[in-house]
């Protein structure tokens, strides 16, 4: 039914200026794949390719085997989500989903069947008589969903399709829009910035820095072992500290600046003793313990679930230039909440931590690579 | 406590309380003048339908009536069918020096409407630089430009314009995506105009063509002029009028009674497209021009420089005549300076009066618009919604109408106006005062009102933040509109010719009794002058509102 998309080497340029040098991706046949990145990463300029809105200018996009790079978009048999929805303002919502179905000369009891199920399935039967204006962001992102869908696309493009939606509305739409893409089957390509939403909705997603994937992986692949210290810091948060890879008769471990051990059991086989690394811990790979790094406690916010505590740290032990050292303390196992100037002891858990390279452009860990 | 708001009196309650006496003195009181005077016997001045009846039953004014339909209807197809097409091709496709294409068009809707008519006179006329040409060189008659075909020719290149800056805007609005969404559904080309891009835009060019049917409806300098025999309703009106001034001018009036119905049945439905039909679009990415290639290219720069060309054609035909020798009235053959010399020696009156009315004019124009502006917005009353009503009627009042209008309500004592600068002033004002109304009151939507209360929270009083603030914070928008104000002030015709006597001519009734006396010289130094102002002030307009867009 649903196509397999191969990105091979594809270039994108604008004049002199290079946005995308040569990129590869594979997209597997039904899965949701999403492109993350932040702002002017090329993830939307890839989107627009696949689509074909935008030229190709080196390097082939293929749909199954057929090379796509010179059929026009309204031939590639695409369903697309924009980021402003791009409903026709002129008709109504049954008008606007029947429009492709249409184009395409389906019979007018096919199309009115077609139609009443995917206004069924997206849940907008009742407004189906109604202008699009008239209706929510939410109602509207609905309408741009069963339009593109109802022509059965080969591949699904949605460009940032919940970036204008409130919080509450974004949450509800992505799982929406996760059951009916699983429903119908269809290859999703899925564009954000934003990394929660990435998480929560794909099977697979592609993080992005100027015009370059960083790594492919599924959500809890790239949460937890991500390649780079781009990815670490730009999905979640990370605590960055500088360390040293050193070996005793425990075995191999990093030290901080401050002379605390961490000892690992999954260093790769490239860590030498005396290499210089960056140690990073996500908040929540903290624990509070007897040993560990002294910290004190510079602020701190309760926000129920958890308490996050932003720390004080020696200057020379942490990389510059980072947001803040955090520690989330899961409030249901806590026994007590800590106060500004206390100084805790937090041991970090060396099965999750992760450590890069000094110039934080390769992982550490064994058998953590770009592609899953 | 909770204290009732009650009414305050403060300045803005006498603003209010003066507008409306201006309004109520000078727009509400000489139309109802004009309706009841409709209604009456010129003999006896009681109420009677003869004079309507008259009209519904004499062939010649039914064929009048019949003559201004057939000829507006025409135009405003032909300026559809010119202006739109225009606007999408110039809107998809890339156009070397699209700039200059938009102010040579916007320069041709704002020049005198009866520039149009002489020139094509000029050009086309009995003794016209074509039809000698043709007539001496090839033996042949050029059909006649006098008629229903000249009047057609010269409004639909003079109104096109507002098709043509309607449709842009409004494709303008149209996001790129809309248009991709179509695509990305299977749907490109032809169908994907007709299926999508028209019916986006289609609401806009309705509204614009029932402003320019209304346009060519009131209009009364091209068929005066080029008309000859086909007369239309305007022209009925004035010499109704002109020939009946010994009387009471009972039939003008009810002439003029019907043909401010059909302008203002017109006003209403575009007003209700408008609000109703529109649809509400924000456009992130508007449409990018392309660039295309080959024959097509040519023959899209061929047609869009051609149909600039013919609008601009008055404009090159006035200047090029205004520095012809003459001989008496003729042209002769070479070049001179003698036209400006004569109307500098005859006909300073008029140019200077132009200028001193539309200045005075412009300057009561800006303040009542702030004023109108600030209170109906910001002090919704049912009083200043009345005031902000009042101010549509000059959209759906032909200048001839409310020459009229005028000269019926101030022909008597204690008023009495008629023949003094101060009517015409009064008639520049009403016509002309909505153009810097709209942008005054639109640019005020733009400033939040906690700028004004920031002001007062400092202490400043409401009165001095009005001044200090608000006015300066508007005057861009004000200036804007007051310069379309300006523009349409110079240039306007029909109100004036029936309120002018030989002391307070302008240059645009100057120009028209020029040509009325076939002093054909004169008339184009005069239209010279007068298209020069218009050139500048757009010029100036252009700079201070940092776009090349007007929206009339």
């Amino acid at each position: 039914m649903s196509d397999s998309i191969s990105i091979e080497n594809v270039v994108k340029k604008y004049g002199d200026l290079t946005i995308i040098p040569g990129l590869s991706v594979e997209i597997i046949d039904g899965e949701f794949f999403t492109l993350l990145g932040p702002s002017g990463c090329g993830k939307t300029t890839l989107l627009r390719m696949i689509a074909g809105f935008n030229s190709i200018e080196g390097g082939q996009i293929k749909f199954d085997d057929h090379v796509i790079n010179n059929i026009p978009a309204h031939k590639r048999n695409i369903g697309m989500v924009f980021q402003n929805y791009a409903i026709f303002p002129h008709l109504t919502v049954r008008q606007n989903v029947e429009y492709g179905l249409k184009i395409r000369k389906i019979k007018k009891a096919v199309i009115k069947q077609k139609v009443d199920e995917i206004l069924a399935a997206v849940q907008i039967e009742d407004y189906q008589d109604r202008l699009p204006e008239k209706l929510s962001g939410g109602q509207q992102q609905r309408v741009a969903l069963a339009r593109a869908i109802v022509i059965h696309p080969d591949v699904l493009l949605m460009d940032e399709p919940l970036s204008n939606l409130d919080a509450k509305l974004r949450i509800e739409m992505r799982s929406a829009i996760r059951d009916v893409q699983k429903k119908v089957g269809i290859t999703t390509v899925y564009v954000t910035h934003d990394q929660e939403e990435a998480l929560a909705i794909s099977d697979r997603i592609a993080v992005m820095n100027a015009g370059i994937i960083q790594q492919i992986g599924a959500p809890e692949d790239i949460y937890t072992r991500p390649i780079n210290v781009f990815v670490s810091t730009f999905i979640g948060h990370s605590n960055l500290f500088f360390g040293i890879i050193g070996k005793d008769n425990q075995g191999s471990y990093v030290a901080f600046s401050d002379g605390y051990k961490s000892y690992m059991t999954n260093l790769s086989d490239t860590c030498i003793e005396g290499m210089k690394v960056i140690i990073s811990i996500r908040p929540e790979e903290f624990s509070l313990n007897e040993e560990g790094l002294q910290a004190t406690v510079k602020n701190c916010t309760f926000l129920g679930k958890y308490t996050n505590y932003e720390l004080e740290l020696p200057g020379p032990m942490i990389l510059k230039n980072q947001a803040a050292i955090q520690y989330s303390q899961d409030v249901g196992q806590a026994n007590k909440i800590y106060k500004i100037g206390d100084i805790l002891t937090l041991k970090p858990n060396i099965f999750k931590i992760n450590i890069f390279s000094e110039d934080g452009k390769k992982s550490l860990i064994k058998d953590v690579s770009k592609n899953d | 406590m909770i204290r009732k708001p009650h009414f305050k009196f403060d300045f803005w309650t006498i603003v209010t309380i003066v507008l409306v006496i201006v309004f109520a003195l000078f727009l509400a009181y000489p139309l109802f003048s004009l309706f009841t005077s409709g209604f009456k016997d010129p003999e006896t001045q009681q109420f009677t339908m003869a004079n309507f009846a008259k009209f519904f039953t004499k062939k010649y004014y039914l064929r009048t009536l019949g003559h201004s339909f057939l000829v507006t209807t025409c135009t405003t197809i032909l300026a559809v069918a010119i202006g739109a097409p225009l606007a999408y091709a110039t809107t998809v496709f890339k156009i070397k020096g699209k700039g200059l294409v938009d102010v040579l068009v916007i320069i041709s809707m704002l020049s005198p409407p009866f520039i149009g008519a002489y020139s094509w006179i000029i050009l086309g006329g009995r003794s016209g630089v074509i039809t000698t040409f043709f007539r001496s060189v090839f033996g042949v008659e050029t059909p006649s430009i006098y008629g229903f075909g000249g009047i057609l020719l010269v409004l639909t290149l003079k109104l096109y314009p507002f098709i043509y800056l309607y449709t842009k805007g409004a494709l303008k609005k149209v996001d790129v995506s809309l248009s991709e969404a179509a695509e990305s559904l299977g749907c490109n080309g032809f169908k994907k105009v007709t299926t999508v891009i028209i019916p986006l835009i289609a609401p806009t060019i309705l509204a614009g063509s029932l402003l320019v049917f209304m346009n060519a409806l009131a209009d009364f300098g091209t068929p005066m002029l080029i008309g000859e025999g086909y007369t239309v309703m305007p022209v009925l009106i004035y010499s109704e009028f002109i020939s009946e001034m010994g009387g009471k001018a009972n039939f003008a009036a009810a002439l003029a009674v019907i043909l401010v119905i059909i302008t203002g049945i017109m006003f209403l439905v575009q007003k209700y497209i408008v609000n109703k039909k529109s649809f509400t679009m924000s456009s992130l990415r508007p449409i990018q021009a392309k660039q295309i290639s080959g024959v097509k290219n040519a023959l899209l720069h061929f047609s869009v420089y051609a149909l600039v060309f013919l609008s601009i054609v008055p404009q090159i035909t006035v200047i090029y005549t205004s520095f012809k020798a003459t001989k008496g009235a003729m042209f002769a053959d070479g070049f001179s300076l003698n036209s400006y010399k004569s109307i500098f020696k005859n006909l300073a009156t008029p140019i200077i009066n132009t200028y001193k009315f539309g200045l005075i004019a412009l300057i009561i124009i800006i303040v009542m618009a702030m004023f109108i502006a600030y209170i109906t917005t910001r002090r919704k009353t049912w009083l200043t919604n009345a005031i902000d009503s009042m101010t549509m009627f000059p959209y759906i009042i032909p200048g001839s109408v409310l020459g009229i209008t005028l000269l019926l309500a101030f022909n008597d004592k204690p008023m009495l106006l008629s023949g003094t600068a101060t009517i015409i002033i009064v008639a520049f004002v009403v016509r002309r005062l909505p153009y810097t109304l709209r942008s005054s009151a639109a640019i005020l939507y733009q400033i939040s009102p906690s700028m004004e209360e920031a002001a007062i929270s400092l202490g400043d009083s409401p009165l001095k933040t009005f001044f200090k603030v608000t006015a300066v914070m508007m005057l861009p928008g004000v200036m804007s509109g007051a310069i379309l104000s300006w523009i349409t002030i110079i240039n306007e015709l029909s109100a004036s010719v029936i309120l002018y006597t030989g002391k307070t001519r302008t240059m645009s009734v100057a120009i028209y009794t020029e040509v009325i006396r076939a002093s054909y010289g004169t008339a184009a130094a005069l239209a010279s002058i007068l298209t020069l102002t218009t050139i500048l002030s757009l010029l100036l307009f252009f700079k201070l509102s940092g776009s090349k867009e007007v929206s009339l």
